[in-house]
């Protein structure tokens, strides 16, 4: 009886018509309120019969889990046989087994590093994306190529007081104690000379100063990347390099200096007007043949580059997209306050706008996931590709449905991670106005 | 004067070393980076292909590894380099592989007119027809008026049609864009027939249902002779590639295995085998590598029956007989020239 009971006004107690309650009531209320809705309910509900036992029946019951040959499968329902033979390859491509260890050890880096992100007071958070943003692709690429290398101690130094001086001058935020403002005069000559010294300090001087060199682990080629590594490996540095590039186009691209906005239109132009694949057929075909013999760029990285570029043109746009919803009263606002230009964009508009089109930037990053699949074309073997080739080994031919239907789940499970997380972001930064 | 002498003598000199940088042949290049770099497809069952444990197989796989033993006497020295159709032949032209080992058909357009040269054949491939058992067809003559499932704008394609217009046939094309739709197609009977090149046939097969209700026809109604492919104007790399394939035919045309190669090489009396096995004559020499080349090759590889067998023969769930692929003097078309 409790929840026919609801309170009507003070005092007095209604009792809801029985048809409303229950199991029964939710159905007629939701499923057979309409004849249409009928019809419409017991169609589905005959879609549903007709397609989800058989999958299930495919999927699970007749499905063959156990075993390590094509001979364990009986071709009844689906062979997971064959995904669990070929899950490392699957995984991490041709990475060699011993290294392994690396890729999770790197896995392991930037989970560790992204769990404060989520904690909503966690003091730092500026740091840790600090660590994610500079520092992490350092580690990460060394964990994953590996092979000696050298550092010069002083360069590194200088490279150090580089980021934390750009820091301390450009997000005073950052740093623990406010900085004098005669660290912002001073900044610019310690960035040229620091810049300088990076650039052409090792020749002037005919060498390394102080050269360290070692080697943690051996190298491993990207040709041997593969898997699902790969496909990460692509979509983050796709997405990571995609958004400050878009920024600085979509600001460009609305910049009163005839030559800035010309090169910024351009530029998007270009690279929106032609298919990824052909970005991508480019780099891997073309660009070998501009290079004097014998010259040759790594083919992941020119992969990475042209996903890079032609993701950051639409990045631009969603950006540019922002930046036109924010009122102009704002821009004067900033103005009437004394703010330049780089200020007014960066403590007033790029907030907003970049709130504004979180969406809309999600839906790239996930569209861009996805397109890092066309890879395969220029020999990468992707999550994708490797289910592909796997299935055309000859000991394993009939089996590209299964590997079709794991990569699917694969990639969906990352997409609904990133949805998620954007919908997690909107509501954190919703200020509501 | 004497500034400007030495200003002169000085570019001579970048000059001569960027000629000769220009011009190191392949071979020279190969042997001080100390791997061969091979270009090979992204899955072509039997012909190269990863396994589960991340390791290269395949005939055309096994080409390159040979090379390898002949430079360095170990199958290891290969970097791989899966290439689309499409970016094969840029890769070659480009440098970014030595070899290219990826089933390419020998044609006059792609020896000439691309700058390529195919060292010989390792696979003699031809199309072929497909049909179920139940029709009760024994000869692609019979196929008059039947429903073809092919690949839209392949060379399939137009061999198909040529060939049923030459014999005065009708037939009415199933056309798919993929691989793996056509076979669908046709395990779903919207055709009688299914037709591409003849180890497609037996890896497709193994995609249907009921692969032994299935009959592959005798005709073979195309030529396609796959091999390995070299850059132009490069004629020792061209010369040892093409030795390679040769080797692992003479080994089998004079019964030498892998099993049996030591014992051979120790007491055969043989003189083409002692040629072959470098125990007498400088034929690795003349090549630019180890005279024990071909030892090498066949102890670690095989020869080429033993490589035949293991990738796509008859104990492989390809099947494939030997057929065109035996050699000259078993009823095939393998015919190695002598190593003499």
């Amino acid at each position: 009886m409790a929840n026919r009971v609801q309170v009507g006004a003070p005092g007095t107690l209604i009792l809801r018509p029985p048809a409303t309650v229950g199991v029964a009531g939710w159905v007629r209320q939701n499923l057979f309120s309409s004849p249409a809705n009928a019809v419409l309910t017991l169609v589905s509900l005959w879609v549903l019969y007709v397609t989800v036992p058989p999958l299930v029946r495919w999927a699970f019951i007749d499905a063959d889990w156990v075993g390590s040959t094509r001979e364990a499968c009986d071709r009844e329902g689906a062979c997971w046989v064959f995904i669990r033979v070929w899950f490392d390859r699957l995984m991490y491509g041709f990475y060699p087994e011993s290294e392994i260890w690396r890729i999770h050890v790197g896995y392991g880096i930037l989970a560790v590093a992204a769990v404060p992100l989520f904690v909503p007071r966690f003091p730092w958070k500026h740091w840790v994306g600090v660590f994610l943003l500079f520092v992490y692709p350092v580690i990460a690429f060394h964990l994953f190529v590996g092979g000696t290398f050298t550092v010069d101690i002083v360069d590194l130094l200088a490279g150090l007081a580089l980021a934390a001086g750009t820091v301390a001058r450009f997000a005073p935020a950052l740093a623990a104690r406010p900085w004098s403002p005669r660290w912002r005069s001073i900044y610019p000559a310690f960035a040229v000379v620091a810049l300088a010294w990076l650039l052409l300090g090792g020749r002037l001087v005919g060498g390394p100063l102080l050269p360290v060199s070692a080697t943690l682990w051996p190298l491993v080629e990207t040709r041997l990347w593969g898997g699902l590594f790969l496909t990460l490996v692509v979509a983050s540095v796709g997405i990571v390099g995609s958004l400050p590039l878009g920024i600085v186009l979509a600001l460009g691209r609305r910049s009163e200096l005839p030559v800035i906005r010309a090169i910024c239109v351009a530029f998007i132009e270009v690279w929106r007007g032609v298919p990824l694949i052909t970005v991508l057929f480019m780099a891997s075909n073309m660009f070998p043949l501009f290079m004097p013999e014998g010259v040759s760029f790594d083919k992941l990285l020119r992969a990475l580059l042209g996903v890079t570029i032609f993701a950051s043109a639409y990045m631009a746009e969603v950006v540019r997209g922002g930046l036109q919803a924010i009122p102009k009263g704002q821009y004067e606002a900033a103005q009437a306050l004394g703010l330049g230009y780089w200020r007014t964009m960066g403590l007033i508009v790029l907030p907003q706008a970049l709130r504004i089109v979180i969406p809309g930037i999600v839906n790239n990053f996930i569209g861009l996931f996805k397109d890092t699949t066309l890879v395969l074309i220029i020999g990468l073997f992707d999550f994708l590709g490797m289910a592909q080739a796997a299935a055309s080994n000859a000991h394993w031919l009939g089996f590209a449905i299964e590997g079709y239907v794991f990569t699917a789940f694969g990639f969906w499970i990352f997409c609904f991670g990133m949805s998620r997380y954007s919908q997690h972001l909107e509501r954190k930064l919703h200020t509501g106005h | 004067m004497y500034r400007f002498i030495r200003t002169l003598a000085f570019l001579a000199a970048v000059c001569t070393l960027v000629a000769a940088g220009a011009e190191a042949g392949t071979m020279d290049d190969v042997k001080k980076k100390g791997f061969v770099r091979c270009g090979v497809s992204q899955g072509v069952p039997g012909f190269s292909n990863p396994d589960a444990q991340g390791n290269w197989t395949g005939i055309d796989v096994d080409i390159c590894r040979g090379v390898a033993v002949a430079l360095f006497n170990d199958p290891t020295k290969v970097k791989y380099l899966p290439l689309s159709a499409k970016e094969r032949f840029t890769a070659l032209q480009s440098g970014e592989v030595d070899v290219l080992s990826r089933n390419t058909t020998w044609t006059l357009v792609r020896d000439t007119a691309l700058g390529l040269n195919f060292t010989g054949v390792t696979y003699y491939d031809g199309q072929g027809f497909m049909v179920t058992k139940k029709l009760n067809v024994k000869s692609a003559k019979q196929l008059n008026g039947a429903s073809v499932c092919v690949s839209i704008g392949t060379t399939t394609e137009l061999n198909l049609a040529d060939y049923f217009r030459a014999n005065n046939m009708s037939y009415k094309p199933v056309t798919f864009e993929k691989a793996d739709e056509v076979i669908a197609a046709y395990d779903a009977g919207r055709c009688d027939v299914f037709t591409t090149d003849r180890s497609g046939l037996a890896a497709q097969r193994l995609k249907l249902k009921n692969p032994d209700g299935h009959v592959v026809l005798p005709e073979i109604i195309s030529k396609e002779p796959l091999g390995p492919v070299v850059r132009h104007g490069d004629d020792q790399w061209f010369d040892l590639v093409k030795w390679v394939l040769y080797a692992m035919l003479e080994a089998e045309e004079y019964g030498v295995n892998s099993e049996n190669v030591d014992q051979m090489k120790a007491t055969s009396k043989d003189p083409v085998v002692k040629r072959i096995l470098g125990v007498e004559g400088d034929m690795g020499k003349n090549l630019g590598v180890d005279n024990a080349w071909a030892h090498n090759i066949i102890k670690k590889i095989g020869n080429y029956g033993e490589i035949y067998e293991r990738n796509v023969g008859p104990r492989t769930p390809l099947k494939l007989e030997r057929g065109m692929n035996a050699l000259w003097n078993k009823g095939g078309l393998q015919y190695p020239m002598p190593i003499r």
